[in-house]
């Protein structure tokens, strides 16, 4: 394989005018790649267009303008065997147990019995629910009902994983330790791993290299290299070099998320103009 | 029990109670309402000397029909065009306007078309029920939470899985609901029928006890129809209140 898992050509999304709503430029022109095995971040402010990138990338949606390679073939408006995405949302199955939830993807795909029972079992304990396998989404809080989500992709043994704010709904001490799982869970797999987060601490001390997306239309302003062992876990948060690598990032986000800011007061103002 | 069930059990009893009061005393007339008593006493007559087995067994044999219709084309009927938009589109203000139809009003004529019997009544009230169904399996595939449908995208589910597992279990209590509300139609439908033209049937006895002046009677089979409509009503509600709470929708 080269040296791309995924890369982005030219890729550019513009939804179209709905109604009295301009058409909104959403993502790009944008041109990357993730490599193999690699853990890459997505940081940005809010409606810069991260999610439009997640759905772009595991061919959920078909670009306007621009192609999606994964694994060397172009995406076609479907999503390929091998991408497992964790959506922003709760996207559990309410009307099944936490364990049928898990297997609903596997039982699809005609897996045998034992190796299913075995699979889910294994995800289950990994993510901290073993003791809910019989449970209902409804019994769970929401960090918990994304584990299940989480598990559920997991079991599918995706190549590349994507994961959209999947920590959203935990608290910060949580968040650390699902980041460590998450680490543990990319180390073992061998998987590559988008992750789209709004905590820049985690993107920091999760990744290979973190993406700074601008405001809307996102495109990388910088793709910042953090150099960490692959056996990292969050204790690296005391290394001085951390505390660096945020400050960059910070620094980058600073400028871009007042010039967002300032769109939506302008944006505002003129509805106001209107109104008048 | 709740508070709220045992407030609204006892303002039932104290209303049948004032109405047995205002009976008996003779504020009210015995030739407009019999007192609550009498109506029991009267249901346990017609249940016990089995008199009523006959138009009982017709006019349950209708409704079954007609819900069974009633449910089965609503859904799919529902199904075709919720895939079609441009027909929903075209049906808008049928779909709204439905229920100002005066159905009862073609009964007549279906009695023309059909003859007298179980025929007319079940197309009566199939018809009455269908709507409900139909919106409400229409409504129900129109709430799907996008998130669900895109889970089965990445899991890759073709068309036929994607609404066999995903999208008609998210559907479902709005099924369940258009199901109650098909039964309800169907019974009124049903009844309704007999009671303007029929031979036979629960709304026909009821008709023939008001027209003959038999008030005692009359209303005792009212509460008859009442109590299988609630029995039936209470089922399907005591389900509902299950897998909504299993799903955390209360
Ligand atoms: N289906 C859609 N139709 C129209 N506009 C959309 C659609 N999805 C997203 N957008 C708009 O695109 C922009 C980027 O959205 P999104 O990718 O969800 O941002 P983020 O995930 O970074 O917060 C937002 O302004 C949003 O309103
Ligand atoms: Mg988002």
């Amino acid at each position: 394989m080269t040296n791309e898992h995924v890369s982005f050509r030219d890729v550019e999304q513009v939804f179209p005018a709905r109604g009295k709503q301009d058409p909104v430029h959403a993502l790009g022109p944008i041109s990357f790649a993730i490599r193999p095995g690699e853990f890459f971040s997505v940081v940005g402010p809010s409606g810069c267009g991260k999610s439009t990138m997640l759905d772009v990338m595991s061919g959920l949606t078909r670009p306007t303008r621009g192609q999606v390679i994964f694994e060397g073939s172009p995406l076609d408006g479907t999503v390929p065997d091998g991408i497992g995405v964790v959506f922003q949302e709760d996207a559990s199955f309410p009307w099944l147990t936490v364990w049928d939830n898990v297997a609903f993807g596997l039982r699809r795909r005609g897996v045998d019995a034992a190796e299913i029972r075995r699979r889910v079992d294994y995800a289950l304990s990994f993510m901290g629910l073993a003791a809910f396998t019989k449970a209902y989404p409804s019994q769970l809080s929401g960090g918990m009902r994304q584990r299940v989500c989480i598990a559920r992709t997991l079991v599918m043994q995706p190549r590349l994983i994507l994961l959209d704010e999947p920590f959203g709904a935990l608290d910060q001490q949580t968040r650390l330790l699902m980041g460590d799982e998450l680490l543990r869970l990319w180390r073992e797999t061998g998987a590559t791993i988008m992750l789209i987060t709004h905590a820049l601490d985690e993107a920091n001390l999760l990744s290979d290299r973190i993406g700074v997306m601008s405001a809307r239309p996102g495109t990388f302003i910088s793709i910042v290299e953090t150099g960490w062992a692959k056996d990292r876990d969050s204790t690296l948060a005391e290394l001085p070099e951390f505390g660096a690598v945020s400050s960059r990032l910070w620094a980058l986000l600073r400028s871009e998320s007042m010039r967002a800011m300032g769109q939506h007061a302008a944006s505002r103002s003129s509805l106001a103009g209107k109104a008048a | 029990m709740g508070k709220a069930g045992l407030i609204r059990i006892a303002v039932i009893l104290a209303a049948v109670l004032a109405l047995e009061i205002a009976c008996r005393t003779g504020a009210v007339p015995p030739s407009a309402v019999v007192p609550p008593s009498a109506m029991l006493a009267s249901v346990y007559e017609i249940l016990t000397t089995g008199e009523i087995a006959h138009d009982l067994r017709l006019t349950l044999t209708a409704v079954v029909i007609a819900t069974i219709i009633a449910i089965v084309g609503g859904f799919f009927a529902g199904l075709i065009i919720h895939g079609l938009p441009r027909l929903r589109r075209t049906l808008a203000p049928l779909l709204a306007a439905y229920y100002a139809i005066p159905h009862l009003a073609f009964y007549p004529l279906l009695i023309v078309v059909f003859g007298l019997g179980l025929g007319p009544l079940i197309v009566l009230a199939s018809l009455l029920g269908i709507m409900a169904m139909i919106i409400a399996t229409l409504d129900g595939l129109d709430h799907v939470p996008r998130v669900l449908l895109r889970t089965a995208a990445v899991l890759r589910l073709n068309r036929w899985s994607e609404m066999m597992l995903v999208r008609l279990p998210a559907a479902f209590p709005h099924l369940l609901s258009g199901i109650k509300l098909a039964f309800s139609y169907a019974f009124i439908g049903v009844v309704a029928g007999e009671f303007i033209l029929s031979t036979a049937g629960l709304g026909h006895a009821i008709s023939f006890a008001y027209d003959n002046f038999q008030n005692r009677r009359m209303y005792g089979l009212i509460l008859i129809a009442i109590g299988l409509v609630t029995l039936v009503n209470t089922t399907l509600l005591v389900g509902e209140r299950r897998l909504l709470t299993r799903r955390g929708m209360r």
